[in-house]
């Protein structure tokens, strides 16, 4: 199974990305570059990588939605092809309207790079079906904005369609405010789609794919995706 | 053809919280200035263009607002032109 990573001017998670589907049993990893105008037939998933696409220039992502290759990545989430943001690509997603709200600047009005906690609240997405619900997984985040932000309206159907897939919590999984690193509604870490194939987050699962790195929590995202393929299909 | 100055100014809804703006508004306490309350802080963006007449530019101004310069999830905007030739 083919995942393709797009690259953007200013990304720098893709050779992570890369490498971390690379290392996943049943999937192959290739860059597609920004600039292109179609998506390869044999790629089944398309990640958008974590970096500072456009040096984040007017706001994180505003640019790189505007990208040759953003058409192409629409119509291939609308056939219902699965579609990974990771931090920067989240913010790619959210300026392009295919996942609702946007994130904003850190409440504390900083960069944050750590390690955080956060539970699964959805397994019905390609990239969480090998999750249990309710599990931890023990991830690294880094970004200046990730507080995600969505008006009480569009909050209510998200939490009420469940697709808030990943919240902020403390070590025991519970639901804090101070779990909470940069201020998310909600403690949201990541989003689907309503139909479940389109998700992003914050945090970054391939950055977490080697216990040389401190964990392995990351790599049951890319696993997940291999189980979509080969129990559902697409 | 007329040729406009537009100044686009962005801001975030009112009703979300604007930490640059809160931070200044700390740094201006601590400088003395215990008056200030509500620091907001926005984007300024400059732009000339050409168009017939002034409500054609300023509706040219609200397309590029709201497909690109300002984010309608989270932000505000206001457009201010200037006849220049």
């Amino acid at each position: 199974m083919k995942v393709g990573i797009v690259v953007f001017p200013g990304s720098n998670c893709d050779r992570d990305a890369f490498y971390a589907a690379s290392i996943t049993d049943g999937l192959e990893a290739e860059f597609l570059w920004h600039g292109d105008r179609a998506i390869p037939s044999d790629i089944e998933c398309v990640v958008l990588p974590g970096g500072f696409s456009y040096g984040d220039y007017l706001r994180s992502g505003a640019i790189a939605r505007f990208s040759r290759i953003m058409p192409e990545v629409a119509r291939f989430a609308e056939r219902g092809k699965p579609v990974l943001g990771i931090c920067n690509g989240f913010q790619i997603l959210t300026e392009a309207g295919l996942l609702p709200g946007a994130l904003l600047r850190n409440a504390q009005q900083r960069f944050i790079c750590r390690r955080v906690f956060v539970r699964v609240e959805s397994t019905s997405t390609p990239f969480t079906s090998v999750l249990a619900h309710g599990q931890l997984l023990s991830l690294p985040i880094a970004h200046g904005e990730g507080r995600y932000y969505a008006s009480p309206d569009v909050l209510e159907e998200l939490e009420a369609n469940g697709q808030v897939v990943f919240r902020y919590t403390d070590p025991n999984g519970a639901v804090t405010l101070e779990a909470n690193p940069n201020g998310s509604a909600n403690n949201i870490a990541g989003i689907s789609n309503r139909a479940g194939n389109v998700v992003g987050l914050m945090p970054h699962p391939e950055r977490a794919c080697q216990a040389l790195l401190g964990s392995e929590d990351g790599c049951g995202i890319f696993r997940s995706l291999v189980h979509y393929f080969e129990n559902v299909g697409v | 053809m007329p040729q406009y100055r537009a100044t686009i100014t962005v801001t975030l809804r009112p009703a979300i919280l604007d930490v640059q703006g809160k931070t200044v508004e700390h740094a201006l306490h601590s400088l003395g200035f215990s008056e200030v309350r509500h620091v907001r802080i926005g984007k300024h963006i400059t732009l000339d263009l050409d168009a017939p007449d002034e409500q054609t530019a300023q509706e040219r101004c609200a397309q590029m607002s709201q497909q690109l310069l300002a984010n309608p999830v989270v932000e505000d905007y206001t457009i201010a032109l200037e006849e220049t030739a």
